[in-house]
């Protein structure tokens, strides 16, 4: 299989090899050495005091006090050409795509198991399975409406898909009010630089939303699904439900009567037709996952499985975000599109076979092991930094259930110049694109970049010390 | 509107309300205790003052009988597990403007979240029972700042009426309360007092209403009991008097009429009737506390109405 480059620099998003600024980051670069160092540090300040002010923040609110921690926004903008912009959302729409279909074909003729891509064991041993899913149509085909791809660049440049998060993905909150402060530190730099808006991501996302009503409901009630005030991505969800202007709820403020959901207004009951929810299925409806959920909306699935509610995404979209479906998302772009895949994966070896594992432990010192169902940047071994210990122990781990990890070349991510103590020096980024689907694909240009601030780090997750940038898409 | 969404805009606005009125309540208190009063009147004022406004018990089972000024003061400005101290009313306003920050504007959430904020931050340095004034003064600007973005920001919908509804039901009670406690105080402040500091008590309860000005303006009388009584609750032009608080809360609840709350309208427009036709004839010195009681009992009463009309879960059918 095909290595990338392990042994050059990582690939930096500003300079070539030989140090030259590249194209897209021209205007940039010119203006950014004339900027004084402490203007910069006091720019970056006053981010700070104003992201506290408005209360974007990442919240850990046990102690009711409001104690919240600020996600470090970046001053140095990562920056895509037209044309590289153009090429990745081609091969995101393409992935999105495959997705969807293979989520259909899953929870009705499920063609691809008889195909052999995939071993009925592995959709059906897997938690993220539903069998509450099963033969159920729901509106346009469609299973996960709010796509988060985490891309990075790797090599010489090239894109590859980290991992593809279908169930609640989060973060195009940072997407936007990052855009929102660069222009209000910079605003300069917009009439320097022609860089593609993101500020109507709210209104595609409720268009979207929209889209996929039950059938017949001409003006369709949406609203927003949020686990409370204590979740740490409750700041998103508020700003969404404003942004788009419907209301935000939590499972106590809706019921289900005569299979329909409702909304307990001051006016009395009111219908809901589309729910965005950002709670995992397992809180859903106490009567069918989790009994001890108070989160949820008990009969909510009577009333989805009748089609007089819409929830997005989907209910058991979780079987294609799993890492242990992921090897196999390039088959599914040939199966279900009948394309090649535009965008490609992380090559990616499956323990579970008897030849990757033995691949894996003669190399534990250089692969990235993660476990197929951790999340956030946990349950991982990152082996060349790990200790010999960490690395035997993951190596007993990995003996005892092999099916339970994948194993991927360390990847020296791309590096973009970042404003930190010591000045601009450059740091390892991702990002992640957001992709709308409903009766059409919509992927506002840009996305989420995070970066690792830890000189060298490549782990950029907002809880583990990860920061964010503004993310431009320079319009050709 | 969501009824859980009325509940936290009709809480924050008396939330942010009763921060207020504790601002000027203490701020009676701490004027007076710079006057030439004896010790044991102080101290009665500082009694008076937790008895109406129920903070008694928790005061006493915290610090017993005695009732000092830096420890009142403390108490009920500053002490973050008294529920009911300014600093506990800034953190409750700002917690249930968080819980619909989606709903209210984002200057409004700005605002009480900068609030709380600062608050929190300069308690226990800058914030002291020493130089108490500066707190209270602090509490009324950032109030009026909130007041402003208010009404500068916030859609008038069904959440601004709720707002509205909670901050002149808290006011009425607030004024109310204020009214009752220098009223209690009457006696004991005349015992040992020469009698031309009569009025003195009641030109720093003006003061404190910010309506000192507007009596002398507005009114031939001197300042007695009797009269700033009559003043704080029957002019329909004072901000702060009771009748203008129930004129609001009878306006607002009408804009906000559902099936079931004929009857709670109905009693609001009692209220603003009995306030709108009152006159000092009906009050008399005896008869004056037992008015006070009369308005708090109405204002308790629609509280609990409203809360199950309109914010609690509204029945089927």
């Amino acid at each position: 299989m095909d290595r990338p480059d392990q042994t050059a620099l990582p690939h930096d998003e500003m300079y070539t090899a030989d140090g030259k600024v590249r194209p897209s980051y021209g205007v940039y670069a010119d203006w950014l050495i004339h900027q004084p160092e402490d203007v910069l540090r006091q720019k970056r300040a006053e981010a700070d005091s104003l992201f506290h002010r408005v209360g974007i923040t990442f919240a850990v609110y046990g102690e009711q006090d409001g104690n919240e921690r600020l996600i470090p926004f970046d001053i140095v903008p990562r920056i895509l050409s037209a044309d590289e912009w153009r090429k990745l959302a081609a091969g995101l729409r393409q992935r999105v795509q495959a997705l969807n279909a293979f989520i259909a074909d899953i929870y009705h003729g499920q063609d691809i198991l008889r195909a052999g891509l995939l071993g009925p064991e592995q959709i059906f041993c897997n938690h993220q399975y539903r069998p509450e899913m099963q033969g159920l149509d729901v509106p346009g085909g469609i299973y996960a409406h709010i796509a988060g791809i985490d891309i990075v660049r790797a090599g010489q440049g090239e894109f590859y898909v980290l991992e593809d998060n279908l169930r609640v993905p989060s973060g195009v909150s940072y997407m936007l009010e990052d855009r929102k402060m660069m222009m209000r530190l910079f605003p300069e730099l917009f009439a320097l630089n022609r860089v593609a808006p993101v500020e109507h991501y709210p209104d595609r996302l409720l268009e979207n939303l929209a889209s996929v009503a039950p059938a017949g409901v001409a003006d369709p009630v949406v609203v927003v699904l949020t686990p409370g005030a204590h979740n740490s991505a409750y700041f998103e969800h508020a700003f969404l439900a404003q942004q788009m202007g419907v209301e935000l709820v939590e499972g106590q403020d809706l019921f289900v009567r005569s299979g329909f959901v409702y909304m307990r207004t001051t006016r009395g009951p009111q219908r809901v037709d589309v729910i965005y929810r950002r709670i995992d299925d397992d809180f859903l409806d106490p009567l069918v996952f989790r009994p001890d959920s108070v989160l949820g909306v008990p009969g909510l699935m009577s009333a989805y499985r009748a089609g007089r509610v819409t929830v997005a995404n989907a209910i058991g979209t979780g079987i294609a975000d799993d890492k242990s479906i992921y090897p196999y998302v390039p088959d599914m772009v040939r199966f279900y599109l009948g394309e090649e895949p535009l965008l490609a994966n992380v090559p990616t070896r499956i323990l579970r076979r008897p030849d990757d594992l033995a691949y894996a432990l003669a190399h534990l010192d250089e692969l990235v092991v993660k476990e197929v169902h951790g999340a956030g940047g946990y349950g991982m071994l990152v082996g060349p930094t790990a200790s010999t210990a960490e690395r035997e122990d993951f190596r007993l781990r990995i003996l005892a259930a092999p099916e339970k990890y994948i194993a991927q070349p360390t990847l020296a991510l791309s590096t973009c110049p970042t404003f930190v103590e010591q000045g601009v020096a450059p740091r390892h980024i991702d990002l992640r694109p957001f992709v709308l689907s409903g009766k059409e694909v919509t992927i506002v240009p840009g996305g989420l970049t995070r970066v690792a601030l830890r000189a060298g780090s490549l782990v950029v997750n907002s809880s583990q010390g990860g920061g964010t940038k503004d993310t431009w898409v320079l319009e050709g | 509107m969501l009824s859980s969404t009325a509940d936290h805009v009709y809480w924050l606005g008396r939330y942010a309300e009763r921060a207020e009125n504790l601002a000027r309540t203490l701020d009676v208190q701490y004027r007076l205790s710079l006057l030439p009063r004896s010790a044991a009147a102080e101290d009665t004022g500082w009694g008076r003052t937790l008895a109406t406004l129920s903070l008694a018990d928790s005061y006493a089972a915290r610090f017993g009988d005695a009732f000092e000024a830096h420890r009142a003061i403390d108490f009920l400005a500053f002490d973050r597990d008294n529920p009911s101290s300014i600093l506990s009313c800034l953190r409750s306003a700002r917690e249930n403007a968080h819980a619909v920050r989606g709903t209210i504007s984002s200057e409004m959430w700005e605002t009480f979240n900068a609030t709380w904020l600062e608050a929190r931050s300069n308690a226990p340095t800058r914030f002291t029972a020493r130089n108490v004034a500066e707190f209270i003064e602090w509490v009324k600007y950032r109030a009026h700042l909130a007041r402003g973005v208010v009404l500068g920001s916030m859609l008038r919908d069904e959440g601004y009426h709720f707002m509205q509804i909670g901050t002149f039901l808290e006011r009425a009670d607030g004024v109310t309360r204020l009214l009752r406690i220098r009223l209690a105080c009457e006696a004991t402040d005349n015992a040992g007092e020469p009698v031309t500091h009569d009025y003195l008590p009641w030109t720093v309860l003006l003061r404190a209403l910010s309506a000192y000005e507007i009596f002398r303006r507005v009114s031939r009388d001197r300042v007695t009991p009797m009269h700033v009584i009559e003043f704080a609750a029957f002019r329909p032009d004072v901000p702060r008097s009771l009748l203008r608080s129930a004129e609001l809360v009878f306006d607002n609840l009408q804009a906000v009429a559902n099936a079931q709350s004929v009857e709670t309208v109905r009693r609001a427009g009692v209220l603003h009737a009995m306030l709108r036709f009152g006159t000092l004839d009906t009050l008399g010195a005896a008869g004056a506390e037992s008015f006070l009681q009369d308005v708090l009992a109405r204002v308790a009463d629609l509280s609990d109405r409203i809360g199950r009309d309109f914010l609690g879960h509204v029945a089927l059918d």
